[in-house]
């Protein structure tokens, strides 16, 4: 097979950090390469280079046989590379075919060539199976159709060789299954493809896969040759296995929701809702992203009122206490978005540990920080979870996904809750981040924490959870004890596929 | 070329930024001096020496200092919480407004009258900043427009009250409103010119003021809910609480400012006891990088660039108003300078 991209010893440095240290990989004609690599590993600086976002310090780019100009995004498009940012770059107040002309239309025209465009947008798109209606508005779009605009993009401006960074970061899994199978079949049509990914079960859908760590490539393997535990010894550097949860007990009653529903006017974000959470159970609850995980997060984490039902923990009614309220009933929460709303960036890991408790007596006083106290704490915080790169007075924003959702975690679990909602707490995080948060989640089961798990990882929820409960549009399935709970089983739930009769706690 | 955000910000860049943003303010300002058909170093000459050459002048100078340091610490306090008062003219106006008028008739000694009067402007310019704090967090009106809007009211209202009700019968048909009483004057620190111990009001303040900020829960709220809203809500910080003890405090800041002028400076109340102290105090604010130390610093500069713009114009024909052009370019340039402290630019 022809190679159509060549990166030869590619360098590039940012400081004392090198980001890609003499990396040299190629792609075929008709291939699927997956590019491997925790977070920090170099993945996304490799394929800047390669689109001439940067310009790397050494090495030289190929696209079918002619080497790139160093730094140049437009020359890369005109040799026929396309990509597709994590972070969708799309106007969402204009059409998909405005979208998909934007940028590549000369100022000088008067007319816009808009009737040639749609037709050619419509030609890629059936060519390539991914369907679009040219006129619908980004903003009415859901994520999965954003993404397909955007892959659309790069093909109307005729790229052959795709790179997709982080594809299914946004999606849920179905859409991601959707979208490895209409990958394959664009590989049908003559495209080469590379993908950035950090998750094994993905790269197992490409023919190879390359493995970079710490800004190195370490392994290439043919996918029909390997395996994920090879490919994650690889991708860590080291064995690293999740831990398993050993049955034990469970104990009394915790959390009761009882018929909740919240609804804002028309919306109903939660449709009569129960569960119950035990002294040292995890409940999972499992669902594809937008069908009232987060209205179900806001009410754990106190910051919405059920408008019908009820809410106790420890059999007291917990439905309108706030998060300050229910913090001192002995709950603890992880946000869904831990940039957002886990931490303050600006602040340092200091103030970061105690916010949540500010106005206790343990950090205040007289309506003053005991800030000798709150830093003595954070340093028992670092060290006692491992919090890496970090000092008290570090800003936050300088950590690590990981560190930063360990910093999230370590302040809630050594106020010894009783309760803890953990809403997505693995999401983005890399293999030996994700093996540590679960190791603590499983920890403050075992010392008795009623847990409450929102995940959209069907293999975390499985391994953590003691029962597990879909969530569909708002609504609650029966919970399944996790011991009969099957991929197929739970993607039938996910679907909405259970039997109402069975709907009692 | 692209701006990627700094991981720290060395303190000596943080030093460094507000003194660049004043030298290239004046540098641009020397265009215009030069185009009167001056020599702007002979001009800045004269405004150092109208400002800072003899001990009068310097007295003078920290006179102008006392009411941008109250003001600075207002526009600085309420910054730093993302609340945008650029209502601080009209704050000091109430402030000034209701300690002539209360304090010309108050029959109290002066250890009991003066702490009366500061505390009533306080809440004064408090109460002034408390409507479009209100409305920001019930209806979500922008108080950039609110407070900016409130200033031509209040100037409107004190020229209506010194014509009207407040006017002093004893001013000639000059438009004041009635003095506050002798016992409220409050007294020299250097005896023989203008500067009182107002100066040392402001100085306490901005001690005060950097204490809550740094120390206490409410100022670590504060920051959080500045700098991060949906984190600050998730922890249980109130915003709506945040938002309107921070206005209260700084509106009640920007009502000193208005009393102290009355009480140390003017007696009585007029529509030009201002130079703008209101919106130089958010020049103050922003050159000072919204830290309370560095207020009192900014203000003594701008005091500087004020006093000594009238020397200057007098030495050399170039018209004071140059002062205005110096303080809002330093606006300007300091915005340009702190993009360079929190980002670095890369090829």
């Amino acid at each position: 097979m022809t190679k159509v991209l060549e990166l030869h010893g590619i360098t590039k440095r940012f400081g004392a950090l090198t980001a890609n240290d003499d990396i040299t990989l190629s792609l075929r004609q008709g291939e699927i390469l997956a590019l491997l690599g925790e977070n920090g590993a170099g993945k996304t600086t490799l394929m800047n280079i390669l689109f001439g976002h940067y310009a790397a310090d050494a090495g030289s780019v190929y696209v079918f046989g002619k080497e790139l100009p160093p730094g140049v995004p437009r020359q890369a498009i005109e040799a026929g590379v396309g990509m597709v940012h994590q972070h969708f770059t799309l106007a969402g107040n204009l059409t998909v075919l405005d979208n998909v002309m934007l940028g590549s239309e000369p100022l000088s025209r008067l007319k816009s060539a808009r009737a040639d465009a749609r037709v050619k947008l419509l030609k890629t798109a059936d060519r390539f199976g991914l369907p679009i209606d040219p006129e619908a508005k980004i903003s009415t779009l859901s994520v999965g159709e954003r993404q397909r605009v955007e892959i659309l993009k790069a093909l109307c401006r005729d790229a052959r060789i795709l790179i997709l960074d982080e594809p299914t970061a946004v999606l849920a899994r179905p859409e991601a299954q959707r979208l490895f199978e209409t990958l394959r079949d664009m590989t049908g049509e003559g495209l080469s493809l590379i993908f950035i990914s950090h998750k094994l079960h993905e790269v197992m859908t490409a023919d190879r896969v390359a493995v970079l760590r710490g800004g190195k490539l370490v392994a290439e393997r043919n996918t029909t040759e390997t395996n994920p535990a090879e490919l994650a010894e690889l991708m860590v550097g080291r064995k690293v296995e999740r831990p398993t949860r050993e049955d034990h007990r469970i104990g009394a009653p915790v959390l009761v929701a009882a018929n909740v529903s919240i609804g804002s006017g028309e919306e109903t974000r939660l449709d009569d809702v129960s569960f119950t959470v035990h002294e040292g159970e995890i409940l999972g609850i499992v669902g594809v992203s937008g069908n009232g995980q987060a209205a179900l997060g806001a009410l754990l984490s106190g910051l919405a009122q059920p408008s019908s039902g009820g809410l106790t923990l420890r059999g007291v009614d917990a439905s309108s206490l706030g998060p300050r309220g229910m913090i001192r009933a002995g709950a603890g929460r992880v946000p869904e978005d831990r940039h957002a709303e886990g931490v303050v960036g600006e602040l340092s890991v200091w103030e970061n540990a105690v916010l949540e408790r500010l106005t206790t007596p343990q950090f205040s006083k007289n309506g003053f920080v005991r800030q000798r106290e709150s830093k003595v704490y954070a340093e028992g915080l670092i060290k006692r979870f491992d919090i890496r790169g970090a000092t008290p007075d570090t800003r936050a924003r300088l950590l690590s996904g990981g560190n930063m959702q360990k910093l999230i975690l370590g302040r809630v679990l050594s106020n010894d809750p009783c309760f803890v909602l953990a809403n997505q707490p693995t999401r983005g995080l890399d293999e030996g981040a994700i093996a540590s948060i679960h190791a603590e989640l499983l920890a403050a089961r075992e010392k008795g924490a009623a847990i409450l798990l929102i995940s959209e990882e069907l293999e975390e929820a499985v391994a953590l959870s003691d029962r597990i409960q879909a969530i569909v549009k708002g609504r609650l399935s029966a919970p399944v004890p996790a011991k009969d709970a099957n991929p197929q089983k739970l993607g039938l739930m996910m679907a909405g596929v259970w039997a109402e009769d069975a709907h009692a706690t | 070329m692209r701006l990627e955000r700094r991981t720290y910000m060395p303190l000596h860049l943080v030093v460094l930024a507000p003194l660049v943003a004043v030298l290239a303010a004046l540098v641009l300002a020397a265009g215009l001096i030069a185009a009167a058909g001056v020599n702007p170093l002979m001009a800045y000459g004269e405004m150092l020496r109208g400002a800072l050459g003899s001990q009068l002048a310097i007295t003078e100078m920290l006179t102008r200092a006392t009411p941008l340091i109250f003001t600075g610490l207002a526009a600085a306090v309420a910054f730093r919480a993302k609340l945008w008062n650029i209502g601080g003219e009209g704050q000091f106006f109430m402030g000034a407004l209701v300690s002539a008028w209360i304090g010309h008739s108050l029959g109290l000694p002066g250890w009991l009258g003066v702490p009366i009067l500061l505390i009533v402007s306080m809440a004064a310019g408090a109460a002034l900043l408390a409507g479009p704090a209100f409305l920001r967090l019930r209806f979500g009106v922008d108080e950039v427009v609110t407070t900016l809007l409130l200033n031509f009211i209040v100037l409107l209202f004190v020229g209506l009250m010194i014509e009207g009700p407040l006017r002093d019968p004893l001013a000639f048909g000059w438009p004041s409103s009635v003095p506050v009483d002798d016992a409220f004057r409050l007294p020299d620190l250097v005896p023989r010119t203008r500067l009182h111990i107002g100066l040392v009001f402001a100085l306490v303040a901005a001690a005060m003021v950097w204490l809550v900020l740094a120390r206490t829960v409410f100022g670590a709220e504060t920051r959080a809910a500045g700098l991060n809203a949906e984190a600050a809500a998730f922890a249980g910080i109130s915003l709506q609480k945040t938002i309107m003890g921070v206005a209260l405090l700084s509106g009640a800041l920007a009502g000193l400012a208005g009393s102290v002028e009355v009480m140390g400076v003017t007696a009585g109340v007029t529509t030009t006891m201002s130079p703008g102290f209101g919106y130089a105090g958010i020049v103050v604010a922003m050159l000072a990088a919204l830290h309370p130390a560095g207020v009192v610093a900014a203000a003594v500069f701008v005091a500087t660039v004020f006093v000594g713009a009238d020397a200057m114009s007098r030495a050399t024909g170039v018209p004071s108003f140059i002062a205005d052009v110096i303080v809002a370019l330093c606006l300007l340039t300091m915005i340009v300078a702190l993009l360079f402290t929190t980002y670095r630019v890369r090829r």
